[in-house]
This record gives structure tokens, sequence and C-alpha cells, in this order.
């Protein structure tokens, strides 16, 4: 593996790495992350028969 | 005087993002990322990769979730009711069936590829899967047996006799209509937001083995964990002869970069509006996104990026990794599989690793039928039964095609050039002028960051205002002119395909048609009255 090819997979990874964990810790601060935040998955669409 | 909100504790924060997180994983993090980067560039690939992030994908994120919450606050749930809130020009009715159609059509060939997932978990499961003890014959065994499994032999091959990928094509297509017919839909979601992080701890534990590996073959002592994170991280270029940063100068990397972004970020399908219409005025879309981004690109690069292609090196070498590695099809149902057969209990994780890929697959293309079914049932009032009803006979017809052109999988090539990667940035395209240009990308920005647990930096409206349509275009326009005249010599030599786009045109015409008549329903019902247009 070259030195470029290091320095691109550790200032990838630990770009995303910084990103993710920035989120995590502001969703974690949050006092009403529960009712206030969603994931696609999370969202109710209103499911019912008709 | 309102009630103050409780203070949550941790175990609802984690459910949060557990929820995200389960929404992340994709067949896009394990599969199509490390075939792209490998092929295109290597680590270079990464430089386009993360501009492409940062200047379109993130912000076109919050464009979607924000449009689409600002239109379920005026009460519509599907594109052509949301964009006609922001502008009620004929080219938000164009463009809403447009947002209708593509995630329909997406649908109708990502089922089958589900439908592979779930058919090879069952043959690892049954014991089906039999390579033999000769290892050098590993590779050729996958790969014929994956060829005749979607017969790509001939047209019409899955039906000429019993054939387990058309078999689990029907139980996948079933499976989705009677989940969300039944309103079941979000029980398997609710399923899945364990399942999926489930998936993560298991590629990390995968990620963790994978690394530890070393030089597993004595015979071959070159292939090791470091030779196959350099295959692909090491900046390469594309052709021999090239400077190693030659690839940055092509600009089908570039195309191919911004296409993973919008394909592993869902930006462009017309979902994530969808979904974001049912949120309520005042919920959180500036931190919710960019958690669902980050989450994704932590799947895809510290996961799907350390992992595939490295275990794939390590087991079968340079030179047949290098044939298989730009199809994210070859390298899933080529490769992968491969590596399980040097594994201990390989069966039990080949069966383990496609049907969880199987679940991801399902959380995917039920949220595909969501943006249609919403239209259906607010555009003219149609119960749930009538709306999927519907929408499964429209889908139906499309999946069969795919099915019965297996050939070199012609329907499903063409569906996904043309739907799956042109129009999503035709899409993205409209999506952002309607904030930046129409309604106004400061007040847009204003809008997202009303309620919203972070403040989304004012130099995005100069992002999304500017510098996202010129990127769009300038992407559109490199795509049209290196792809356009081959994929349109393809449709006059290629009956199939002919018979392909020739089905997409159809659907399209009466989707435009049903948003046409929606539009004048609801304007005979007044329901535009009450919103001043271009409303925050």
């Amino acid at each position: 593996m070259t030195f470029a090819g290091w320095c691109l997979m550790l200032s990838s990874v630990g770009f995303v790495l910084l990103l993710t964990g920035y989120c995590f810790y502001r969703v974690l601060r949050s006092p009403v992350a529960k009712d206030h935040m969603h994931a696609p998955l999370d969202i109710d669409t209103h499911e019912k028969m008709g | 005087m309102t009630a103050k909100a409780a203070p949550e504790g941790w175990s609802t924060k984690l459910g949060v993002i557990l929820a995200v997180a389960g929404s992340a994983v994709g067949l896009g993090n394990f599969l199509r990322f490390p075939g792209r980067a490998a092929l295109y560039g290597g680590g270079a690939f990464m430089i386009p990769y993360f501009i492409s992030l940062l200047i379109l994908g993130i912000p076109i994120c919050w464009v979607e979730w924000t449009i689409g919450r600002h239109g379920g606050r005026h009460g519509f749930n599907s594109a052509p009711g949301v964009f006609s809130v922001i502008w009620r020009h004929p080219l938000s009715r164009l463009f809403g069936a447009l947002a209708v159609f593509v995630p329909v059509v997406i649908y109708m060939y990502y089922v089958f590829i589900e439908a592979w997932c779930l058919g090879y978990a069952w043959d690892y499961l049954a014991g089906n899967i039999n390579p033999g003890s000769d290892p050098s014959q590993f590779a050729t065994y996958f790969s014929s047996h994956f060829n005749q499994y979607i017969g790509v032999a001939e047209n019409g091959a899955l039906f000429e006799h019993y054939s387990s990928a058309a078999t689990f094509m029907l139980i996948c297509f079933a499976l989705n209509f009677i989940l969300i017919y039944r309103g079941l839909s979000k029980g398997i979601e609710a399923f899945c937001k364990w399942a999926m992080p489930a998936l993560i701890l298991a590629a990390l534990v995968v990620l963790l083995r994978v690394l530890s590996l070393g030089a597993p073959n004595p015979g071959h002592p070159d292939q090791n964990v470091i030779n196959g994170l350099g295959f692909m991280w090491n900046p390469k270029p594309e052709h021999p002869g090239g400077s190693t940063f030659s690839a940055l100068a092509d600009p089908q990397v570039w195309l191919e970069a911004a296409g993973q972004i919008f394909f592993t970020l869902s930006v462009g399908f017309g979902i994530i509006m969808t979904y974001a219409s049912y949120l309520k005025p005042n919920d959180d879309v500036a931190l919710s996104a960019l958690t669902a981004s980050a989450t994704n690109e932590f799947c895809e690069v510290c996961l799907g990026g350390l992992i595939t292609i490295p275990a794939a090196f390590i087991f079968l070498g340079a030179a047949p990794l290098a044939q298989v590695a730009g199809s994210s099809i070859g390298l899933g149902f080529h490769a992968v599989p491969v590596v399980f057969q040097y594994l201990p209990f390989g069966q039990f994780f080949g069966f383990l690793w496609f049907g969880l890929l199987f679940l991801a697959a399902v959380t995917s293309s039920i949220s595909m039928l969501q943006p249609a079914i919403a239209f259906f049932e607010e555009g003219f009032g149609m119960g749930r039964q009538t709306s999927i009803t519907t929408l499964g006979l429209i889908t139906g017809a499309g999946s069969l095609l795919v099915v019965y052109f297996s050939k070199n999988t012609v329907a499903l090539d063409v569906m996904d050039f043309w739907v799956g990667s042109a129009m999503l940035i035709v899409l993205a395209l409209f999506e952002v002028i309607l904030f930046g240009w129409v309604l106004g990308a400061k007040r847009g920005l204003k809008e997202t960051n009303r309620g919203s647990d972070i403040r989304v930096p004012e130099i995005f409206s100069y992002i999304i205002r500017y510098v996202c349509p010129t990127y769009l275009v300038v992407i559109l326009g490199a795509f049209a002119y290196q792809n356009f005249p081959a994929q349109a010599r393809a449709i006059v030599e290629r009956p199939a395909a002919l018979v392909t786009v020739t089905f997409m045109a159809i659907v399209l015409a009466f989707l435009v048609l049903m948003v046409h008549l929606a539009t004048r329903r609801w304007e005979r019902s007044k329901r535009f009255a009450h919103i001043p247009e271009r409303a925050i």
C-alpha cells in the first residue's frame, strides 16, 4: 500500500468518523430527540386500510 | 402556556440512532461502493466522492427533507402536491409525476435483485451451494452459477423450467405488497430498526476478522491484508501509463462519484420527500438529514470500503478481482461467495450475509412504493387497497419485463440507466431550482432551520442556489454526452431495450395524465386556496 493510499484511507475514514460522531453527540445532547428527530423508517405514514 | 417536554433518557435517544442506522444500511454500501471506488481510480475516487457528498448529497438531502415537511404542513404527502404548494406551475405537475415515476420504475428491477439475495440466503441455508473442494474452481463455479441463476443466456430462460430466481421474485413481490397492503410494513421496519444495526455489528466483527487475516495463503504471500487495502485505496490511473491521480481528469470518474452519492443517500428518488411530509411542522429536519447521511457514510466508507475488496483480494487475488470489481453484481454474487468458502462456518455466514442484505433491500423496496401510494390516495381519494392494487398492476407488468428480458440483463440495465441514473439527476436538479430560486434559498434555509436541532450554515443557501444547479447541469451534460449515443443505439438495435423504453414511456405518460387530473381535482376542491404561493 502506498503512502498516498494510507493518507486517503485514513483521511476518508477519519472524516466520516468525525462527522458521524458529531451527529450522534448532537442527538444524544438533544433533550427531546425521540419526538423531535426522525429517520425514514421511524416516520409514521398513517397506514390504514381503506 | 405550553408543557415543557421531559428530557429523554439514553435508551430513547439510542432508539433514534438505531432507527437512523437501520434506515442507512443498503445494498449500495457493501456492494456498489467498493466496486466503483476500486474501478474508478481507487483512493483518487474519494476526492470527487467527498466533494459530491458535501456540495450535492447533504445539501439536496436538506432540500428534500425541507420541501417534504413544508408540503406536509399544507396537507400534501405526494410529490405533485408538495411541488405545487411551492410553485403552481405546470412544471411542478410534470416533475411531480417524475417523482412518482422514478421510485416505481426502480422498484421494478430492485425487487429482482432483492430476490437474488433471498434466493442465495435460502440456497446457503438448504446447502444448495456446492462449489466442490478445488479452490481453483470456486470463482468459475460462482460465476456460472450466478449467470444460470438469473438467466443471462436467453430471454425467457427463467420461465422455461422451474427457476429459483423467478420463484423468489414472485415471493418478494408478493411479500412487499402483502406487508404494505395489510399495514404491516411498519412492523418489518420496526424489526429492521434492530436487525440492521445487527448487520452493522456483524460487519464490524467481519471487519476485525478481515483486518487480522494477514496472509492466510502461504502459497501467495502477496495476497495479504495490506495489499488488499492497497487495491481499494491506492490512487491509481484508470489506464496503464497514466499518472497516479490521472483518474481525476476523467469526467466519468466524477459522474460515477456523484452517481454513487445519489444512489446511496436515495437523493432524487422522491422517497425522502414523501416520508418527510408526514413530519410535524416543528420537527427537526437538519440534524435528522445530516445524521442519516453520516451514518450511511459510516456503513459505506468505514465498513464497505474496508471489508469487501480487501477480503475478496486476499482470497481471489488481484487479476480475478479486477474482472468483477467494477460490477456491484459481480462483486456481490461472484466474489463474496468465494470468500465464504474459505471461512469456517462459511455456509452459515453466507446465509446470514445474504439474509441481512435481503432485509435491508425489503425496507428500501417498501419505501419505494410509498410515494405512488400517497399520490393515488390523495390525488383521487382512493382507499389504500385500491391504490395498492393499481400500483401492483403497474409494477407487476414492469417486473415481468425485467424477468423475461433476462438475456444480459437488458431490461434491468435499461431501467437502471434511464431512470436509476439519468432521471435521478434531472429530478434533483428540479428540486434545487425549486428550493434555491422559486422558494428562495434564504427563505428555504430559514424553513430548514425552523425547529431543527442544528443550524445549517448560511453558506449552504449559496451552495444550493448556485453550486448545486451548476454542478448538476455539468454532470447531466457530461453524462448525456458520454452515454446517450450508445444507449440510443442500443434501443434501436436491441428489441428488448426498445420494448423496455416503450413500456417506461407509457407508464410515465399515464402518471403525467393522472397528476394532471389530480391537480384539477385539487383545484376544484380549492385545496390550494388558503396557501399563498411560495409561502413559508
